[in-house]
């Protein structure tokens, strides 16, 4: 009876081992993960022009504190802007509600992120408000080419000048 | 040359067929299939541990290196995360598996059928893909995905024991990029991977050593074929998945 017991304690065990090795990676390592005993949250919205490469589960920032996440990214075909939808930590619930929103960038080449900029008004947001104020991703591809089509084009001038 | 492969590839999926077949009455026996899942599993905890720490050692010196010459070095938990959770985990353990528990499983196997162990059971109305095949192949499918995770989990304080403890990169760096980048789909990926494998490694082991030679020949044929045929299976099968993950 002995060996059978160790048996059944050393596979008792490894599953268990298995187990938790996998609910760390599942819940641990993404960011946007499954979340043990979520926290309160609300939801708002954001219309913005250009999201450049923002994703599902990106970091909503305010002075650099983290305090909610990109929870859905939809399209808005009545004024083609995209649309997506934050999820902001329920003990951050005094944000003005002219606060203005922008997309940036972490780093030279870093993620995208939403920073919040806070406004001046005396009512917050909530569940299901919206952020009026919005500013879209600098794509820096598009500001690399107007640079270099500046410079080409004052090149050019230059010569003709000549 | 080709008929013979694609006889042996033939017999070898309705062979799985059968095996599955038999797989429900198997659980009704979870005693076999515990025993199988400690021969199998737990006792390769050991070289996996082991592997893993080495591996993700060595993913970080060489992240390290790579990574620092474009001064990006905190991007070495993203790296190391990935390339573990994707790629390494799954493969370097279901290399190591079917090396460690695979040879095991067919040279038992191979070994009943040479003493007509086999024959035997079938002679008492018992049938040995019931009580001898199946429970050895579902104890392989569940192990080999429980060992992926906790090769993975090892590997990642591997690499951030060289890394951060070692090369200085910035600990909140190293865990905040990796949570920042790796979604839940990558670790789903290395899931659906490990289980993929566990299934290969285990059907060659369990065919092998099913349809080995009755002989102390045949049983060491059966176990190098299963090393070599489920390490190619491994990285074939590793090809498409990721060909289709990333075609999604």
């Amino acid at each position: 009876m002995k060996p059978q017991r160790s048996l059944e304690i050393g596979t008792g065990l490894f599953v268990l081992l298995g187990f938790a090795a996998l609910i760390f990676l599942t819940t641990q390592l993404p960011g946007s993960g499954l979340t043990l005993g979520s926290s309160e949250t609300y939801r708002v919205t954001a219309k913005f022009d250009n999201i450049g490469d923002l994703k599902v589960g990106s970091p909503v920032s305010m002075a650099g504190v983290r305090v909610g996440r990109v929870e859905s990214i939809g399209f808005d075909v009545s004024d083609y802007r995209a649309v997506v939808a934050l999820r902001i930590d329920r003990s951050f619930d005094q944000i003005p509600e002219d606060s203005d929103a922008s997309i940036q960038t972490q780093g030279l080449l870093g993620g995208k992120y939403i920073g919040i900029g806070p406004g001046g008004s005396e009512t917050f947001l909530n569940e299901g408000s919206q952020i009026e104020f919005t500013q879209s991703a600098i794509v820096l591809e598009s500001l690399v080419n107007k640079f270099f089509a500046n410079f080409a084009s004052q090149g050019g001038d230059k010569d003709k000048s000549e | 040359m080709i008929a013979a492969a694609l006889g042996r590839s033939g017999a070898v999926v309705l062979f799985l067929l059968r095996v599955l077949r038999q797989c429900g009455p198997a659980l009704a026996r979870p005693g076999d299939i515990v025993q199988q899942v400690y021969n199998t599993g737990a006792r390769s905890l050991v070289i996996i541990m082991l592997s893993g720490l080495f591996v993700g050692m060595v993913l970080g010196l060489q992240g390290f290196d790579l990574l620092q010459r474009f001064g990006s070095e905190d991007a070495l938990g993203v790296a190391a995360a990935l390339g573990l959770l994707k790629e390494l985990g799954p493969v370097v353990t279901a290399l190591l598996f079917a090396g460690r528990a695979g040879t095991a499983l067919a040279s038992e196997i191979g070994l009943m059928r040479a003493t007509d162990q086999l024959t035997a059971m079938e002679m008492m109305a018992v049938d040995p893909l019931r009580r001898v095949i199946a429970p050895r192949f579902i104890a392989g499918v569940i192990a080999v995905p429980l060992l992926v995770a906790i090769f993975n989990v090892v590997g990642l304080f591997g690499a951030q024991l060289i890394g951060v403890q070692l090369m200085a990169v910035d600990a909140g760096a190293f865990w905040s990029q990796m949570q920042s980048a790796v979604e839940l789909d990558d670790v789903f990926e290395g899931v659906v991977k490990s289980f993929c494998f566990g299934i290969a490694c285990s059907l060659i082991a369990v065919y092998e050593g099913y349809h080995a030679k009755p002989t102390a020949e045949g049983v060491g044929l059966a176990t190098t074929r299963t090393v070599v045929v489920s390490s190619v299976l491994i990285l074939l099968l590793d090809y498409l998945l990721t060909a289709a993950f990333l075609g999604r």
